[in-house]
């Protein structure tokens, strides 16, 4: 078989015409030229119109300031899944599936105060031994010598782990959480995808439900209730009428959150340090700079690469006059590597002076319930790999997921040295 | 210049500068405190410049907007003394303000 010619995307990307300009094309985040596209439009077109994509038109907020700006102003910018929800592709009404991430207040505020103490300080000291001791078995358990994934051995199975235990759902089981997840975010152009319709994802989705429902019958009746997500949601005010449909869109929006964000952070925190040997020895010698690194390998992955919000109203952005019905997309990976607000944005550094300035668990009042949880694991993953002082080598660049969305590897070759 | 006073929450006091106009986050920021993130950099976006104001003082402050309030109402251990130090300009009147810090930003 022939190789296609390769496109020089940079060049591409400065010279074509900016209403040709696609961001929301999957093959860019699969190539890993994306960030060619988001310069160009940083520059000249930073709140860009796209007119005609296989989504329909939409609008690209590209820029740190104006990201944060559309994100506090909710009641213009709404995030419900009546109007399309968080991503861009509107999903067939009858197959609508209504979680707090796409609602707006005040029914948004009533569910996410229920979840939110499971990710309380108090709760994440609880959780932090069982993380460790998990890490540490995943750890050494892994082959020496040899080539090995480590998006499956490790990313992949510690965060299916920690979600097994948020629900307290059947440990046995869990890696139906990671396919229940990928399944709700593949893209179906995606070559590799995992099903082939719409129809598909609602039989899977079915699956999921039932799993969950059952789950649900068990602690409601419970005379104690539990601290897991599921008890929560089953005693919780606001969310213990929900309808089935609701329950599901609320377990597939945790499972989704608390697991493809996490994992590809894992995965990807291992390829940069492989690819910037001074920022690992720098951590090497000082593992207290762990403070900072998460943080920053949290922005460089940018595991969520937009949220979508609907306007309410005719509004601006950036100058530009948004009509009522558009649909924005806020491109978190471009405003990571906004060159106005952090210096030298493209580059991997673990001791930036104000590493949370970052725009990657989003910002106002959808901003991420789990983002101390996230980074909570991936200190802990790193602090256990220091300790065993482990040398991972990267044998093969990473496969990276077909998806504007989810910003994801999906295999990473390596070998620790024995 | 108005002066205030930060309260660690193992009882520690800071005391700092707060230019008039310039948010009490600012204050603390620039003067290194500890304890506030301040995330969002003011933007009433990430409430990681949480205070406890003391009781004193919560008289003298203009009410939380809705979005400060929004905020609030997620954040970890919220009380009704509880304010978003971005959203608090420092003002002659508020000299001598005195605020407490929550164990740690969430
Ligand atoms: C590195 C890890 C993570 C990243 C990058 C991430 C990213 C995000 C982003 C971008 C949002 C939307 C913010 C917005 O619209 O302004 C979000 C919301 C959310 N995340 Fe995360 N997340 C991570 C980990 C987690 C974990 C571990 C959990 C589970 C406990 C979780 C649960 C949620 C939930 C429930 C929401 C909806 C919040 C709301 O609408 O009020 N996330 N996350
Ligand atoms: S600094 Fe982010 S809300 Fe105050």
């Amino acid at each position: 078989m022939n190789a296609p010619p390769a496109i020089d995307h940079a060049a591409l990307a400065e010279n074509m015409p900016l209403d040709e300009i696609n961001v929301s094309d999957p093959k860019i985040y699969q190539q890993d030229v994306w960030m060619h596209y988001f310069r160009r439009l940083r520059r000249d077109a930073p709140v860009h119109y796209c007119k005609d994509s296989p989504i329909g038109p939409f609008w690209s907020v590209t820029k740190y300031k104006d990201i944060v700006a559309t994100e506090v102003n909710h009641k213009v910018f709404s995030s419900s899944s009546a109007l399309g929800g968080i991503t861009l592709r509107d999903r067939p009404a009858e197959l609508e599936l209504p979680m707090f991430i796409a609602m707006d207040p005040p029914r948004h505020d009533d569910q996410r105060k229920i979840v939110q103490p499971i990710v309380s300080p108090a709760n994440l000291e609880n959780f932090s031994g069982l993380i460790r001791s998990r890490i540490a078995r995943t750890l050494d358990s892994l082959p020496r010598g040899e080539v090995f994934d480590w998006v499956d051995r490790v990313s992949i199975e510690l965060t299916g782990q920690m979600l097994a235990t948020l629900f307290d759902f059947p440990f046995e089981d869990r890696r139906k959480l990671t396919y229940w997840s990928d399944v709700a975010t593949t893209d179906l152009a995606n070559p590799d995808r995992l099903i082939e319709s719409e129809e598909e994802r609602e039989k899977v989705f079915g699956e999921c439900l039932a799993y969950f429902m059952r789950l649900w019958n068990e602690r409601v009746n419970a005379k104690e209730p539990g601290g897991d997500l599921i008890s929560m949601l089953a005693h919780g005010q606001a969310t213990r009428d929900m309808s089935p449909r609701e329950y599901l869109g609320n377990v597939v929006l945790l499972i989704v959150g608390g697991n493809d964000t996490t994992r590809n952070s894992m995965s990807g925190s291992v390829w940069f340090f492989d690819q910037n040997p001074q920022e690992y020895a720098k951590l090497r010698a000082n593992p207290a700079l762990l403070e900072s690194a998460v943080p920053e390998i949290i922005r460089y992955q940018t595991p969520l690469s937009y949220m979508r919000r609907t306007a309410l109203a005719d509004a601006e952005i950036g100058g530009r006059k948004i009509r009522k019905g558009d649909k924005i997309a806020m491109w978190y990976i471009s405003g990571n590597r906004d060159e106005d607000v952090i210096e030298d944005p493209d580059r991997f550094i673990i001791d930036r002076p104000r590493p949370r300035q970052h725009l990657s668990f989003g910002f106002g009042i959808h901003r991420c319930v789990g983002n101390r949880l996230g980074e909570l694991q991936l200190k802990i993953l790193w602090e256990e790999i220091l300790a065993r002082d482990l040398k991972i080598e990267v044998v093969a660049p990473p496969k990276r997921l077909f998806s504007s969305f989810v910003h994801g590897i999906t295999q990473l070759q390596v070998r620790i040295q024995p | 210049m108005p002066r205030v006073t930060f309260v660690a929450h193992d009882g520690t006091q800071r005391e700092v500068d707060a230019p008039v106009g310039e948010s009490v986050m600012r204050a603390a920021v620039l003067n290194n405190v500890p304890g506030i993130d301040a995330d969002c950099g003011g933007e009433c976006a990430c409430a990681t410049c949480h205070v406890y104001v003391d009781e004193a003082w919560l008289g003298k402050l203009a009410a939380p907007s809705e979005m400060e309030a929004s905020m609030l109402a997620f954040v970890d251990g919220s009380q009704p003394n509880s304010r978003l130090s971005c959203q608090i300009k420092a003002t002659a009147e508020l000299d001598g303000l005195v605020v407490n810090l929550p164990k740690s930003q969430h």
